[in-house]
């Protein structure tokens, strides 16, 4: 199971580095979502996949999954949300002011310093 | 008594939750936000003083013992650092008054510099290292607000760049994270130091702290991770810049500092080795930036990065005296670079330019701003009575001691051209004839007072140099002897 999440979240990765190194910023932004994917879905493998009950406690359990990689993943995600919110506004914010989602017209020129 | 070890954390967390509301009021809010600043230089000097007294005090927070609940640990050098921070944000905070402009006060500018101030602090006492990620979240948010505060074209196009590097660093970061917790099970740095110790660091281990070293490196801006610092950094206001140059980049080679040094070190001939190549690599590049431009603001950023390599060079040689220079160098170039581009803000507020080739005899009509830019220059490239000789001394002696020839003559090197290119300014922008810029009014006698607080901070702390080594040999000892660390924070 684990091997099969490792090929997964590596096909993630590299959609996500193929997006980022696009022109256009929304396809970057994609690209960003898809990382922060592979990364709670990396936690979550790493933590291990093995059968057990939901870290809730309940009589007559033995076996639960590892309930701290599932915290670490609730503020990731949060985390990550926050960010990705701040960057899809200031994507617009940029597309207001400089007219462009073009990366390659970003550098520098007389037109936006 | 150990609750004192998270003040500096929540003093500045509740002080930004209060400017949140009082945005109208520009008065309260930076009769606030310099109030805490100032009880925060008192809290934290009693850190100081308490950790130097007792040894490394650690805090279980909410009373879970660690390894299993989040542990809140100030040893010396963290202690010190948080110092130095809180110093230098007030006297930001001082200029900022003065400078900041009515519109970005009245947009949440003070409450972000406190967040800033609470993600900086957090990371340097944290003992957690999913912690360390979420203080290094909280840092890079509210320094995203402030580079893009105010909207301008430079400053919009440099955040996107600046966010998207540290989306991909964090990423990086919490992947890397997960790695160590499936080898090792545990998040708590002390107990990570010691299970790594247990089985010796093989080579995952060595990957993954090559992968630490990627993603601080980001942060902390190593060659060759350093391409995103000399845009960003020129394009916010000059506090902004201050506080970026003297703080953020140094949290994350606390960090490097801190992971190799705690839980990486068993195996030094990868790791510590590829360290200091990067470290003198680092050095060249910024040497090259520094001397290339005529651009104010560029030649200042590029010697921060200068000083980035010749720290992560001091720590990668893991002696004593190598390691009591980089904590005395980290403390020295973080108030000197935040003097200095307080300095140079000055300049470009009086002149109406950053281009050095258009600025001219200045001293004659600011000549205090002349002498303590000098001052603050010679201290910079390490001048016997200044604060940047001891530091690099010692790390020279620990470099000797390693027969790192090499790094030293780079490390020589690198002083000779940091004093070229900060005499670069001062004898293009001070001497020669008087040129007429028009004329504005700005407060600069207010300004000038807490670049001239920060540079009279560096010569007491080049002058009393006797007085501040037992508190950074202390700092020293303990990352030298990370049992010292362990015993304190398991308590077994």
């Amino acid at each position: 199971m684990e091997i099969l999440m490792a090929i997964v979240i590596g096909i993630l990765f590299t959609c996500a580095t193929y997006l980022m190194l696009s022109k256009s910023i929304l396809r970057i932004i994609i690209g960003t979502g898809l990382l922060s994917h592979g990364a709670h879905l990396l936690i979550l493998t790493m933590g291990g996949l093995k059968r057990g009950a939901v870290p809730i406690l309940t009589d007559k359990i033995q076996d639960y999954v590892d309930p701290l990689p599932q915290a670490l993943i609730l503020t990731a995600i949060v985390i990550s949300f926050g960010v990705t919110a701040f960057f899809l506004v200031l994507a617009y914010r940029t597309y207001q002011e400089i007219g462009t989602d073009d990366m390659d017209q970003l550098r520098g020129t007389k037109h936006n310093e | 008594m150990n609750n004192l070890t998270i003040l500096p954390v929540l003093l500045p967390l509740l002080t930004g939750i209060i400017l949140l509301f009082v945005t109208k009021s520009i008065i309260i809010q930076r009769i606030l936000s310099m109030l805490s600043s100032i009880i925060g230089i008192g809290i934290a000097g009693t850190l100081v003083y308490n950790v130097s007294a007792h040894g490394i005090i650690a805090l279980a927070v909410g009373s879970w013992e660690a390894p299993f609940g989040i542990v809140i640990v100030a040893d010396m050098l963290a202690s010190l650092l948080v110092l130095t921070t809180t110093i230098i944000v007030c006297a930001v905070l001082i200029y900022s008054f003065y400078s900041i402009g009515e519109a970005r006060e009245k947009f949440y500018y003070y409450a972000m510099v406190q967040f800033l101030l609470v993600g900086i602090n957090g990371a340097f006492l944290t003992g957690d290292l999913f912690n360390l990620f979420v203080f290094f979240e909280v840092m890079l948010m509210a320094s995203y607000v402030l580079l893009a505060l105010g909207g301008t074209k430079v400053q919009l196009r440099e955040t996107i760049k600046y966010l998207l590097v540290n989306v991909i660093a964090s990423a990086l970061f919490v992947i890397t994270v997960a790695y160590l917790y499936s080898v090792t099970g545990t998040l708590n740095m002390a107990d990570l130091s010691r299970k790594i110790a247990e089985i010796g660091q093989p080579g995952i281990i060595t990957v993954i702290a090559v992968s630490f070293l990627i993603v601080f490196g980001m942060k902390g801006a190593i060659f060759p991770l350093f391409y995103w610092l000399p845009g960003s950094y020129a394009a916010p206001p000059i506090p902004v810049i201050a506080l970026f140059g003297a703080l953020l980049t140094k949290v994350g080679i606390y960090s490097i500092f801190r992971t190799y040094t705690l839980l990486f070190y068993h195996d030094q001939g990868y790791t510590h080795t590829l360290l200091g190549i990067l470290g003198i690599l680092t050095i060249i590049i910024g040497i090259i930036g520094a001397v290339g431009y005529w651009d104010l603001k560029k030649i200042i950023i590029y010697n921060i990065i200068i000083a980035i390599g010749v720290i992560t060079f001091g720590i990668s040689l893991m002696n004593e005296q190598a390691l009591i220079g980089t904590a005395f160098y980290i403390m020295h170039d973080m108030i000197i670079k935040a003097a200095l581009f307080l300095l140079i803000g000055i300049m470009i507020k009086l002149t109406g330019t950053n281009n050095l080739r258009e600025i001219s005899g200045l001293i004659r009509t600011y000549p205090v701003l002349g002498w303590s830019f000098f001052i603050a220059a010679i201290s910079l490239a390490g001048i016997p009575p200044f604060s940047g000789f001891a530091g690099k001394l010692l790390i020279l002696q620990g470099a000797a001691a390693e027969s790192a020839y090499l790094g030293m003559a780079v490390v020589l090197l690198s002083s000779l051209f940091v004093l070229y290119s900060v005499m670069k300014i001062f004898i293009n922008g001070f001497w020669g004839e008087e040129k007429e810029y028009p004329k504005k009014d700005i407060p600069y006698k207010k300004l000038l007072f807490p670049a001239v607080l920060l540079v009279a901070i560096s010569i007491s702390y080049g002058l009393g140099t006797e007085f501040v080594y037992p508190f950074i040999s202390q700092a020293a000892e303990t990352l030298l002897h990370p049992d010292i660390y362990l015993d304190a924070v398991l308590k077994e």
